[in-house]
């Protein structure tokens, strides 16, 4: 199975508002490492397919799910379990 | 002032259409995708069901397309809102496919090419509300919909109807697929408006 080319996803920035509803950190800033292929990447740079029930974000290097988001009415489900780690940039403490 | 002619319709007219609650009427084919669209080479392409017990039954291309095909003239409504109505198919019943699968279990859990699931009582999957289907509108069924072929159970919301089918497990006991999983209703029914848990 070949993946065909396509311009059906945006960037990580696609994240920001969905995410700051969340989180007070510009999450969209922070770096994380895939869980497929081991690839550290800026969550900018992910791949954000937004036409779907829900936001899915891909590692740009192997398409493994990074990040799932759905709003529901009355909560927000989040799913990281493409993410080893997010490193989060913040003021000195 | 000329005169305003509203032409003529095959279909009911929004006013005097029934939808299911919470939905609007569209004319077009939205394309949803929670990923890249794959592309799949036809004598590479296979269809299997896993039963339960571990037993496979493949489908290769040309066995799916010498199977005797329906045509199903169906409704579909997305969980996003949209619905689209009098869609015409053209593809294989799974109560064809299960004729000669013996199994007890009551779930079906589906994937496709690339890694997507999705959930589905077995029961919803036959009694001919469930095909795989591989035309859309008497044309081959285009990549971004799904094809070459895609499981179409249109009585659910359609994120049930998996795009890029490959296969199903039977399973004793639900197991939530990629939606499912993460908010959205086991079960799916658009009438009901079962679009999250707990509705």
């Amino acid at each position: 199975m070949d993946r065909q080319d396509t311009t059906d996803y945006e960037d990580g920035n696609a994240l920001a508002g969905p995410l700051g509803e969340l989180f007070t950190a510009d999450v969209t800033a922070a770096s994380g490492r895939c869980a497929g292929c081991g690839r550290t990447a800026v969550v900018a740079d992910l791949r954000v397919y937004a036409h779907a029930p829900g936001l899915v974000a891909r590692c740009p290097s192997c398409d493994t799910v990074i990040l799932r988001l759905v709003r529901a009415p009355d909560a927000a489900w989040l799913d990281l379990r493409g993410t080893v780690y997010m490193r989060v940039p913040l003021p000195p403490a | 002032m000329g005169i305003v002619s509203r032409g003529f319709h095959s279909r009911a007219r929004p006013a005097d259409v029934k939808l299911p609650p919470g939905q609007y009427l569209t004319e077009d084919f939205p394309v949803l995708s929670a990923g890249p669209t794959p592309s799949i080479a036809r004598e590479e392409w296979e269809f299997t069901i896993t039963t339960e017990s571990g037993t496979r039954h493949r489908w290769s291309w040309r066995e799916l397309l010498a199977l005797p095909s329906e045509r199903p003239t169906v409704d579909l409504h997305c969980v996003t809102k949209w619905s689209k109505l009098g869609t015409g198919w053209e593809g294989v019943s799974l109560d064809t496919l299960f004729a000669d699968v013996e199994t007890a279990a009551e779930f079906a859990l589906v994937h496709s090419y690339g890694d997507y699931t999705t959930n589905i009582p077995l029961e919803d999957l036959l009694g001919g509300e469930a095909w795989i289907a591989y035309q859309y509108e008497g044309e081959d069924l285009a990549p971004v919909h799904g094809g070459p072929a895609r499981l179409l159970v249109p009585h659910l919301y359609l994120w049930k109807s998996a795009k890029w089918v490959r296969g199903m497990r039977l399973l004793t006991e639900d197991e939530p697929g990629f939606w499912e999983s993460l908010g959205y209703h086991d079960y799916g029914d658009p009438w009901r408006e079962q679009r999250y848990q707990g509705d």
